[in-house]
């Protein structure tokens, strides 16, 4: 038995086998054959079991994620059928006497080499697409496995170093019990997915991959952060108890779904969902959501080859209001830059892409692609209760910019003779903190404000998030942080608008009784966090944690604060 | 042998999308099939043929065919361009 420790990023226990998603070990020799014709067989062989997979996957990628993303598996599959590709393999098999497995790759690297070195991003990208599926055909020669979360057809654990997008869209729930890596923490990407896909999750164990073989059993433990591999009977029971216990919890949760979130004196909060994607508004409404809080629009944008029409845009936008009725949606506009990446708009490599040219900075720069995605959500705002927001600003001016696009551009659509909503409301993110520094001159001019403190803390402590090796300096309850916050919710409250929060933190245990005491109107988390919020919230009293804020916002550290908090709201 | 001329109109030229339906039509026909842009000649069955001309929007380009089918071939394919639109 081993025993590691991760950051808890997904809550639920899991008990099955390990599956470990890892790249195959695809080397080879080259030899001389004497029978080219059964090297020849082989390679068709390779190419049939190859295509096959192909055939599942895309099926099971249309199924998950729609005909779309299903798209480049077609463009896959004519790859292992291109006469192009395969003649030439078949013909220095039977010319040069090699086997099958050096002649798929030198004539696979011709291939990826010229396309490499084509002048467009595009084009490149297109070197990956080759690359991947002769890896696949490479794999079946050498008769190794090649993993495919998407065919797991059997009760798993995934242990991998890192979730990419792609893998973590190809999990299927109904067979993957868990997952847990070597790196990552709770706001990275494998993170935030296995939250929205409610599976258990430890992630940043630093080694469990040096750690767990295939197929033994391993315990997952997302809610205290730890990893068992190869368990005792006794150790399994234990797990299997606490399983239950949670399964128990969750439905005493559940019974909350349709209550309004109340203080135990009587307040009121609205407890929002942080989403990707329409999909991900069954899981808002089934967690009793009272709204969305962060709607982001960058998952349109990722994992394709160009950007995403106005249509396209207007179906995803109208589907996730019109499924959430009346509750209020905040659409988030385009934020890419930074460590979300577009290829296909050949942007620069920078060298502090944080600090960089992203969200807003980009958008209106690039007001050809913001005018399209502001024209899509002005369209869409009949079908419900829409309230926009601008990422990243850092200026009034930014702001005034961004807001006259998006008047033009309800001019313009006007006159075409397009609906547009009579109201609605405009806000801005508060993430940069020479913003939450003069909250009150930007809250003469927005309607709300929502907190993004994932940024706002790398932003204020100087600490790249994605840095372990600073990771310590990511402090939520740093009262530099608290003090920030309580300045926006001030200036908010000063003209008689909102104040939200669409970070992690708005959905955390500690963080909760600081915020409802600080007078935070809108919490917005992780779908699966909100019942849990809601249970708690019932025994908070907002009036006496606002008694305790001048004292909160004395504190000296982060280790003084939770202190503080959990003895005044007997947390252990 | 047959052969047809299309000017693309797509903003985005020759791109996957179409390309991969243009290239699994193309299959269909016994017919050798061929793509002419430039100087350059590609097999219309090859999805890396194709991507490899990056075609351009405004590209002017023209497609063979020679065989038993050609016929056929050929007008499947414009109806293809067209319903992709990819150009006419």
């Amino acid at each position: 038995m081993t025993q590691l420790q991760g950051i808890a990023a997904s809550s639920g226990i899991a008990i099955a086998k390990v599956y470990r998603l890892e790249a195959p070990d695809l080397s080879y020799s080259k030899t001389d054959v004497d029978q080219p014709e059964q090297e020849v067989k082989r390679l068709h062989d390779a190419l049939d079991i190859s295509k096959n997979e192909l055939e599942k996957i895309k099926a099971h990628t249309k199924n998950s994620l729609g005909d779309e993303h299903a798209e480049i598996f077609s463009a896959h599959l004519l790859v292992l059928s291109d006469p192009e590709l395969i003649k030439p393999i078949e013909d220095k098999i039977k010319a040069d006497n090699v086997n099958a497995e050096a002649a798929l790759d030198e004539t696979a690297n011709m291939f990826i080499d010229m396309f490499k070195g084509m002048d467009n991003e595009y084009m490149r990208e297109r070197a990956a697409d080759i690359q991947d599926v002769t890896k696949r055909v490479m794999a079946h020669l050498l008769n190794v496995t090649f993993p495919d979360p998407a065919l797991i057809n059997e009760e798993v654990v995934i242990v991998a170093d890192d979730l990419t997008p792609s893998d973590t869209a190809q999990l299927n729930k109904q067979y993957v019990k868990g997952f847990t890596t070597d790196i990552g923490g709770r706001t990275s990407h494998s993170a935030i997915m296995a939250r929205s896909l409610e599976i258990p999750a430890v992630v940043g164990t630093k080694d469990i991959t040096s750690r767990a073989e295939k197929d033994v059993m391993i315990i997952v433990d997302g809610i205290n952060g730890d990893v068992i591999v190869d368990p005792s009977a006794e150790e399994i029971s234990r797990y299997e108890q606490k399983q239950a216990d949670f399964e128990e919890k969750k439905k005493e949760w559940a019974k909350l779904k349709d209550d309004p979130t109340k203080t135990a004196d009587g307040e009121h909060v609205e407890l929002a969902a942080n989403i990707g994607t329409p999909e991900d508004v069954a899981g808002v409404l089934n967690n009793g959501g009272e709204g969305v809080g962060l709607y982001r629009t960058e998952f349109l944008y990722m994992g394709k080859n160009q950007l995403p029409t106005e249509e396209e845009q207007f179906d995803a936008y109208s589907s996730v209001l019109k499924q959430m009725g009346d509750k209020p949606v905040v659409v988030r506009t385009l934020d890419i830059g930074g460590d979300k990446e577009l290829d296909y708009l050949d942007l620069p490599k920078e060298m502090n892409p944080f600090l960089g040219y992203r969200a807003i900075r980009l958008c209106l720069e690039r007001d050809d692609i913001f005018r399209v995605q502001l024209r899509a959500l002005l369209r869409a705002s009949v079908h419900g209760n829409l309230k926009i927001m601008f990422p990243m600003i850092a200026t009034l001016d930014e702001f005034r910019q961004a807001k006259a696009l998006l008047e033009e551009e309800k001019q313009k659509l006007i006159e075409e003779g397009h609906e547009v909503a009579e109201k609605f409301e405009v806000g801005m993110m508060v993430e940069i903190p020479a913003t939450a520094v003069i909250a009150r001159q930007f809250a003469k001019e927005v309607d709300f404000f929502s907190i993004g403190t994932n940024d706002l803390i790398q932003y204020t402590m100087a600490a790249d998030r994605m840095n372990e090796r600073v990771s310590y300096l990511y402090q939520p309850y740093n009262p530099a942080i608290l003090g920030l916050i309580n300045n926006v919710i001030e200036a908010a409250h000063a003209e008689g608008k909102w104040a939200g929060m669409c970070g992690e933190m708005a959905g955390d245990e500690i963080a909760i009784p600081i915020l409802l005491g600080l007078g935070l109107d809108e919490f917005s988390m992780s779908a699966t966090s909100i019942l849990p919020a809601r249970t708690q919230l019932k025994e908070l009293s907002k009036q006496e944690l606002a008694g305790f804020k001048d004292e909160i916002l004395s504190l000296g550290t982060s280790e003084e604060v939770v202190a503080f908090v959990k003895e005044k709201t007997n947390q252990t | 042998m047959v052969e047809k001329t299309f000017h693309i109109t797509s903003s985005d030229g020759v791109h996957a999308r179409p390309a991969t339906v243009l290239v699994q039509n193309a299959g269909k026909y016994e017919s050798d099939i061929n793509l002419h842009y430039k100087e350059k000649s590609v097999n219309l069955k090859s999805i890396m043929g194709i991507m490899s001309l990056g075609i351009p929007s405004g590209a002017d380009v023209k497609i063979t065919a020679e065989g038993s089918d050609e016929q056929e071939a050929i007008d499947h394919l414009a109806t293809t361009l067209k319903n992709e639109g990819l150009g006419e």
